[in-house]
């Protein structure tokens, strides 16, 4: 293997894990579960393109012939990734988790957890599931 | 110069692992904890194909793989079960 | 203008070349015998399944979704760099907040691929729909102005995406 193409392979492989590690923190860090879902989505996603398109490259290169099939995995992600977080936005919605106390436009929850127009959000106030 | 960035990416997706793990025990909330776990099993993918390379082989794909579809299908299946109380109705 | 006709031969054809491409990345070849067999299944499987579906979702505009998809991977990109600044940063300078897009797509297609897009990209994850689908409630991890954040969703993603699916 070329020394740079091995460099390049290892500076995507650490941006990659980089990236992985800044999910985490994130998961850990911030306030509140609605902040938190920003780092595993997002930060991750592109951890495990960075990861499969090395492991797609050094697969290539010790086979001799072009490997893909790690792209199978990151379409996976990709499309699997938004619908889990919004499944769980919607399940901490549903079950009236409070955002933290710095959050904007904090009024929504209360419709959206009812799945009305944000317009009516002073005609009920109970919070229970329909 | 392969191999130490392998080593180098195996021990930043430890430390993820770990920080994910504080964030299950911790909670607070049944969401989080959910969380945590999505997060969890795209972390150990991670490991997992970071192995193949390491050992130079494919073989570990298809394991990768079904951990993807697995952990999807089991967080949505959770959330589910937080919704309405119910998977199959 | 391009439309798909509705064929008895290939009842779902962007399916089929899904299913065709799925094949040969799973089997990671590009052997003859593969390829036959994947055309095989690229035919077989939509024509089996099509009499369960209804309601067809149709492109419109192929040559826009191909470029849909590489500005949607630029900005995935760009929106990750700015969410690993933010989760980096100091957390005083953090302004999460909700907010309501009111929704032009109408079709199950258009929502779901616009929520899944809003979620990938600009510091946003989309959390609920309204039950008559005219709202999209998001919670972005950095809300300045939510006016602003509802004007550059709606020029961004979702004009393409009504004109991709032509509804």
């Amino acid at each position: 293997m070329a020394t740079w193409l091995e460099g390049l392979i290892a500076l995507v492989l650490i941006i990659g894990g980089v990236f992985l590690l800044i999910g985490s923190i994130g998961l850990v860090r911030l306030p509140d579960l609605y902040t938190r879902l920003h780092g595993p989505t997002k930060a991750t996603t592109l951890g495990m393109a960075g990861l499969l398109l090395a492991s797609s490259v050094v697969s290539s290169i010790t086979q001799g012939s072009i490997s893909v099939h790690e792209w199978l995995i990151t379409l996976f992600l990709l499309i699997t990734a938004p619908v889990s977080a919004n499944m769980i936005a919607k399940t901490a919605m549903h079950h009236d988790l409070t955002p933290w106390k710095r959050t904007k436009g904090q009024e929504l929850v209360d419709p959206a957890s009812r799945q009305a127009p944000p317009s009516d959000h002073h005609s009920v106030k109970d919070g229970k599931l329909p | 110069m392969l191999t130490w960035a392998v080593i180098i990416v195996a021990i930043l997706i430890c430390i993820a692992l770990f920080l994910n793990l504080w964030r299950l025990v911790q909670g607070p909330s049944l969401q989080d904890r959910i969380l945590a776990l999505d997060t969890m099993y795209i972390n150990s993918i991670a490991l997992i194909i970071l192995y193949g390379i390491h050992m130079g082989t494919g073989l570990y794909f298809e394991a990768a793989l079904l951990i993807a579809m697995l952990g999807f299908v089991s967080t949505s299946a959770l959330c589910k079960y937080l919704l309405r109380g119910d998977l199959i109705e | 203008m391009f439309t798909v006709k509705e064929s008895r031969f290939l009842p779902m054809p962007f399916h089929s070349l899904l299913l065709f491409v799925v094949w040969l990345l799973l089997n990671n070849t590009m052997a003859f015998g593969h390829i036959l067999l994947a055309l095989f299944f690229g035919w077989s499987i939509p024509k089996l399944v099509s009499i369960l579906k209804h309601g067809h979702p149709t492109i419109k505009r192929p040559w826009l979704t191909v470029r849909y998809f590489f500005m949607v991977m630029k900005d995935i990109i760009t929106a990750n760099i700015e969410v690993a600044l933010m989760v980096l940063g100091p957390l005083k300078k953090l302004q999460p907040g909700f907010a309501a897009i009111p929704l032009d797509i109408t079709s199950d297609l258009g929502v779901t691929l616009l929520a899944s897009t809003i979620s990938l990209t600009p510091g946003t994850v989309s959390a609920e729909i309204s039950e008559d689908r005219k709202w999209l409630y998001v919670h972005a991890l950095h809300l300045d102005n939510a006016d602003e954040l509802i004007a550059q969703v709606k020029q961004r993603y979702e004009i393409p995406l009504k004109e991709i699916l032509g509804c």
